[in-house]
């Protein structure tokens, strides 16, 4: 692979415009972690079974081990590490982080960015909403219930709500 | 990392385009859309092309145009339109039950008519694939469904052919001979390895649905889970109503064989009579009979062929419900 020509794309990523260059069959998931550093998207089964490499493309919700680098030149990419505005975590990472809606972590960065897309299209989505939204992304530790709750609660917040995590979703019953 | 092997990628911007560098490829050069199948297919080593010609830049397959659909609308925008939902509902419906929303984000009508044919023997790594000296589909020799078998059985798993068979859909295609309009039925072969009439080099533009005229159409899916599973069974069912009776009606199986596959014998048990319970009954029968699932896929075999039976009778009964 170390000889082969390289092609060299311009996108923006995160909100900022970047530059890179990369073999021509990379998948945007091989760019952003070899090329551009951003392992905050991960890789498990790079067939489109499980969406843990999910990013937002100009906005959707995709999944990067199934889109070519090549095809993303001129377009917005936006990955976990863009969630963190200033040093604040985004009010989803603060929900997720509080309710236990990530346990060993690695198909969080995923559910993030989708339940951000979720969000931004509906504002007051119903939990049956957010179960068919989150219905491409396989969680094998938390069960689901926390990362729904997470995901309420940060819509609420986002709303501009006051709302704290129910005793029963930080204690048990 | 599962990589994709090397090939050249081209972004043609129109049909003329894309079919003069399809030529110039020759058997080496492939079409993608959404890259949904294609690109873990390629991983797996499956497909190989060493040019690969996207569909995604062409204005004209992203068209909607009245009962005309672009075969580069994503899945996602079918299944969420509004006109659909009232009329074509079936269509819409089909498609909001492929894989995931991700998947369907990104994967488009055409893919998903075109979709390759699948097998618990083949849909595997190229490692796994040699360790039983790969099979007739690619690589090898044998089918390891049916050793003593010509011919290989891998299964037809789309969601929406069959409701395009079903509904009497009418595919355009554009190739280097001029453009040509298939019927839904006739685009399908019933074989695991060509198991498309369509040439290699001709582009499917746009699917022609009927339009609304006295007709419903229901699809319903067998899988394991809600999300992310192929159907192990897909049942679609169209009727053109007469008053209170059966006009006409089509039954096609999904998942049970290398094509969607009609069942005429269904179809005609219902026709020009009221959907009674009987009706159903037969034609869930006549459907059942020819049901001919192979043991290369998820769930148990028999309990696949019974389902169909089950799932005739559940379609038709919704059917019933609503006219
Ligand atoms: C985990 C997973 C789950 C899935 N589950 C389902 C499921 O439940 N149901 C289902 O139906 N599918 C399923 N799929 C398959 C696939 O995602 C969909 O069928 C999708 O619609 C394919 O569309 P695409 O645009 O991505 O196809 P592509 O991969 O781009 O293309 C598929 C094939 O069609 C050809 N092609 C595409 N468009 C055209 C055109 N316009 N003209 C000529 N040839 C064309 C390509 O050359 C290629 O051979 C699944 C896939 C994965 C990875
Ligand atoms: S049906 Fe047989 S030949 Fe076809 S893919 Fe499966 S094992 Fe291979
Ligand atoms: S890595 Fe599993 S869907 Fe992309
Ligand atoms: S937190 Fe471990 S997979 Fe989801």
């Amino acid at each position: 692979m170390s000889n082969e020509s390289k092609v060299k794309i311009a996108l923006s990523v995160n909100g900022e415009p970047a530059e890179v260059a990369f073999a021509p069959h990379k998948t945007l998931l091989e760019v952003l972690r070899e090329d551009l550093g951003l392992t905050g998207t991960k890789h498990g089964c790079e067939l489109g079974e499980c969406g843990t490499c999910t990013v937002l493309l100009d906005g959707t919700a995709v999944l990067s081990c199934l889109v070519l680098g090549v095809a993303c030149e001129g377009r917005a990419v936006r990955t976990v590490e863009g969630m963190a505005q200033n040093g604040q975590l985004h009010p989803l990472q603060e929900t997720f982080a509080d309710l236990g809606a990530a346990q060993c972590g690695y198909c969080t960065p995923a559910f993030l960015l989708v339940a951000e897309a979720l969000l931004a299209a509906n504002p007051h989505p119903t939990r049956d909403e957010i179960k068919h939204a989150l219905a491409g992304n396989l969680c094998r530790c938390t069960g689901y219930i926390k990362i729904y709750e997470a995901v309420e609660l940060a819509a609420a917040r986002m709303r501009g709500e006051v709302a704290q995590p129910t005793r029963e979703s930080l204690y048990g019953r | 990392m599962l990589r994709l092997p090397t090939f050249r990628y081209l972004q043609p911007r129109s049909l003329r385009e894309a079919l003069a560098m399809k030529a110039d490829a020759g058997p080496d050069g492939m079409f993608v859309a959404g890259g949904t199948d294609l690109y873990p297919n390629m991983k797996r080593r499956h497909q190989e092309p060493r040019v690969v010609i996207s569909l995604m830049g062409i204005e004209e397959l992203r068209r909607l145009d009245g009962w005309n659909v672009g075969t580069c609308v994503t899945l996602s925008a079918l299944s969420s339109l509004p006109t659909f939902q009232r009329s074509q509902s079936a269509v819409a419906g089909a498609a909001q039950l492929v894989s995931t929303p991700l998947l369907r984000n990104m994967g488009t009508l055409g893919g998903n008519l075109c979709l390759d044919t699948r097998c618990n023997y083949y849909n595997q790594s190229y490692e796994w694939r040699k360790s039983i000296d790969f099979c007739m589909k690619k690589d090898g020799a044998i089918c390891w469904v049916a050793p003593s078998s010509p011919r290989c059985w891998a299964v037809s798993s789309s969601d929406v052919a069959p409701v395009m068979v079903a509904i009497g859909a009418e595919y355009r295609l554009v190739g280097p001979q001029g453009e040509r309009l298939v019927p839904a039925g006739r685009f399908y072969h019933n074989d695991g390895i060509n198991y498309l009439t369509k040439q290699p080099d001709e582009i499917l533009v746009d699917v022609r649905l009927p339009a609304p005229n006295g007709w419903d159409a229901v699809y319903h899916k067998l899988r394991r889970r809600g999300s992310f599973d192929f159907p192990v069974l897909g049942v679609a069912a169209w009727i053109q109503w007469n008053g209170k009776k059966v006009g006409e009606a089509r039954i096609v199986l999904g998942g049970v064989a290398s094509y969607p596959q009609e069942v005429a014998a269904a179809g005609a048990a219902l026709e020009g009579a009221p959907l009674s319970d009987e009706a159903i009954a037969a034609a869930a029968d006549a459907a059942y009979q020819p049901s001919k699932p192979m043991d290369n896929t998820d769930f148990d075999l028999s309990w696949r062929k019974q389902m169909t039976r089950v799932y005739v009778k559940r379609a038709l009964e919704e059917l019933r419900a609503r006219h």
